[in-house]
């Protein structure tokens, strides 16, 4: 018995898809358009502020003189403890999990923990980060304190980017390595670890993104929002792009809105290029091979 | 007079032959699985020992058992001996790192790693604390395995850069570079095509003066072509493995004793 023309239903079939395709195309298009709107109407505000002046300057009480500097740098120095800290802590975690405790009852607590962890409210981390780091350890409202407090934030998503590359690395591989007398580390160290590179590094530059734009647990830790030096060190009172943007934005004056502006447009551009640097290290390091 | 055992003349038939490689009564599990039952082979040093028999009868196990690749697969467990150079490899202080060093092994795959020709082949030596001269070393491994001559300007290209055959015996070259006392391969042949087959088989022709070889393959002709003796396995009915007929490559193919190695030589099954 075979299945008629009739009930196979190709005419009514293909409508269905064709249908489908246009609710895709639309719901695309709308994303797409609010992105759009969005940008053009702070870009409409902030591109005449955007200059080097802007970028050069320390904040200040007049609007047309307030600029950026010490949220941009407080920025980048905090992402790199972030980076430092997390890097090593996150892949240390995923090589535990997937290579030393891969079954057993640890490694599912702790796997569930992890999972938990990336959807927990940004806040809480500020939360704790204020308990334990400020308070408890002393490290006041510094630098330190905000960079170990994103670290926390944004570690489970490194596990996980570090997880997953480290599962992708193929099985012959690592044979090959034991089958030539390595000790399991030599293996990690030597094969698993630079074949997941460049899964690890997007991860971590992925975190980075996530973790400029974070501002409520800096509010929380109580970063400061006005800030006319730069940091001389890790303990070092602090600002951040996203609370300078904040501040500006919650003045009345016309002024530092346009201000607040060109901040989000360089939030952006920081955050793009961030992204333009992951997507190239990956794809250079891959094509190496 | 003294009475000679049989058990007795086997021993010394093995010490005459020169036995590198004494597999006895080795059964492996994969949990409750049996996948090998009982299988005793010797193989002498300087020969080329080919395992034939039916896929899914436990040849890969069999050979992993033998540098304990085993150890990696969490389920796997072994009974039985297995001497190598008198020593078993499981007994309670074998150290599976040393064995693996000392017993090289081919995949069925090229398995090359992601970095230069170089540095594949200088990978076993470096990890070993080698302390000579790396450059030479790697040099006579690659021309043991016969791919000096087409590798030689540009050691500092990616592995993947090779064809599958040049692949293999890159893998081959890795080996070699550790000098091992046995090698393992387990059907290195079947991701090749025919003209790089052959390469191999020459090569393993040429290692057969320096090493000792226990080869899986599938097909019988390269059983023929490269091996001095051939174990024939088959499986039961609970799919356990076991040894029908082990012999000098050219008894098994000629005048098996069994029939089941008859019928399978002659293409009856599997
Ligand atoms: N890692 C494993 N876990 C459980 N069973 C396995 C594993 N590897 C192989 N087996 C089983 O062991 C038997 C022998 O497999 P294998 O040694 O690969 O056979 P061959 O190499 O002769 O084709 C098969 O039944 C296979 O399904
Ligand atoms: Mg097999």
């Amino acid at each position: 018995m075979s299945i008629s023309r009739q009930e196979r239903n190709l005419a009514g079939r293909r409508r269905g898809d064709r249908i489908f395709g246009f609710v895709g195309l639309g719901a695309t298009v709308l994303g797409l358009l609010v992105l759009v709107v969005l940008i053009v109407d702070v870009a409409k505000d902030g591109l005449p502020n955007l200059n080097w002046e802007f970028i050069t300057s320390f904040p200040s009480r007049r609007p047309g003189q307030a600029g950026i500097l010490s949220a941009l740098v407080g920025s980048i120095y905090m992402l790199s403890l972030v980076a430092l800290i997390a890097l090593p802590l996150g892949v240390g975690a995923a090589i535990f999990l997937e290579e030393y405790e891969k079954r057993g009852w640890l490694a599912s607590l702790i796997q569930i923990n992890i999972q938990n962890l990336a959807g927990v409210p940004s806040v809480v981390y500020g939360l704790l980060g204020l308990g334990l780091f400020v308070r408890l350890l002393g490290f006041e409202r510094s630098l330190l304190s905000g960079a170990l407090t994103m670290a926390l934030l944004v570690l489970p998503i490194v596990i996980i980017a570090a997880q997953e590359a480290i599962k992708a690395v193929p099985p012959s591989l690592r044979e090959a390595a034991y089958a030539l007398g390595a000790t399991k580390w030599q293996m990690i160290w030597h094969v698993v670890l630079p074949s997941a590179f460049p899964g690890i590094l997007t991860g971590v530059i992925l975190a980075l993104s996530r973790a400029i734009g974070e501002s409520a647990p800096l509010i929380t830790i109580g970063a400061l929002t006005f800030i006319a030096f730069l940091p001389d060190g890790p303990f070092s009172p602090f600002t951040v792009l996203p609370i300078q943007i904040f501040n500006w934005v919650s003045r009345p004056q016309a002024g530092f809105h346009d201000r607040a502006a060109a901040g989000i447009l360089l939030l952006l551009a920081v955050l793009l290029s961030m992204n333009a640097i992951a997507v190239y290290l990956r794809n250079k390091l891959q094509r190496k091979w | 007079m003294i009475m000679t055992t049989t058990a007795q003349k086997v021993e010394a038939e093995k010490v005459e032959k020169d036995i590198i490689l004494d597999i006895q009564e080795l059964s492996v599990y994969y949990g409750k699985f049996r996948a090998v039952n009982g299988v005793s082979i010797p193989v002498e040093r300087h020969k080329v020992v080919s395992l034939i028999g039916p896929s899914g009868c436990g040849k890969s196990t069999l050979l992993r058992s033998l540098n304990r690749m085993n150890d990696l697969i969490p389920t796997a467990r072994v009974e039985g001996k297995v001497l190598f150079q008198g020593e078993d490899l499981y007994a309670p202080g074998a150290d599976p790192i040393d064995i693996r060093f000392r017993v090289g092994m081919v995949f069925q795959k090229p398995n090359p790693f992601p970095k230069s020709i170089y540095d594949n082949v200088a990978f076993g030596p470096r990890i070993n604390g080698f302390k000579g001269k790396l450059d030479d070393l790697v040099e006579e491994s690659l021309r043991q395995a016969a791919l000096w001559d087409e590798v030689k300007d540009r050691l500092k290209d990616s592995a993947y850069a090779l064809s599958g055959g040049q692949q293999q015996r890159l893998c081959i070259a890795r080996t070699l570079a550790v000098r091992p006392e046995l090698i393992l391969m387990d059907e290195p042949c079947s991701a090749l095509d025919p003209i790089a087959t052959l390469a191999i088989e020459d090569l393993i022709h040429q290692l057969q003066e320096q090493y000792t070889i226990v080869i899986v393959t599938h097909n019988m002709q390269q059983a023929g072509r490269v091996s001095d003796y051939t174990a024939f396995m088959n499986m039961d009915a609970d799919r356990a493995g076991y040894l029908v007929e082990y012999d000098a490559t050219q008894q098994i193919f000629t005048n098996p004793q069994d029939k089941r190695t008859e019928d399978y030589i002659s293409g009856r099954f599997g």
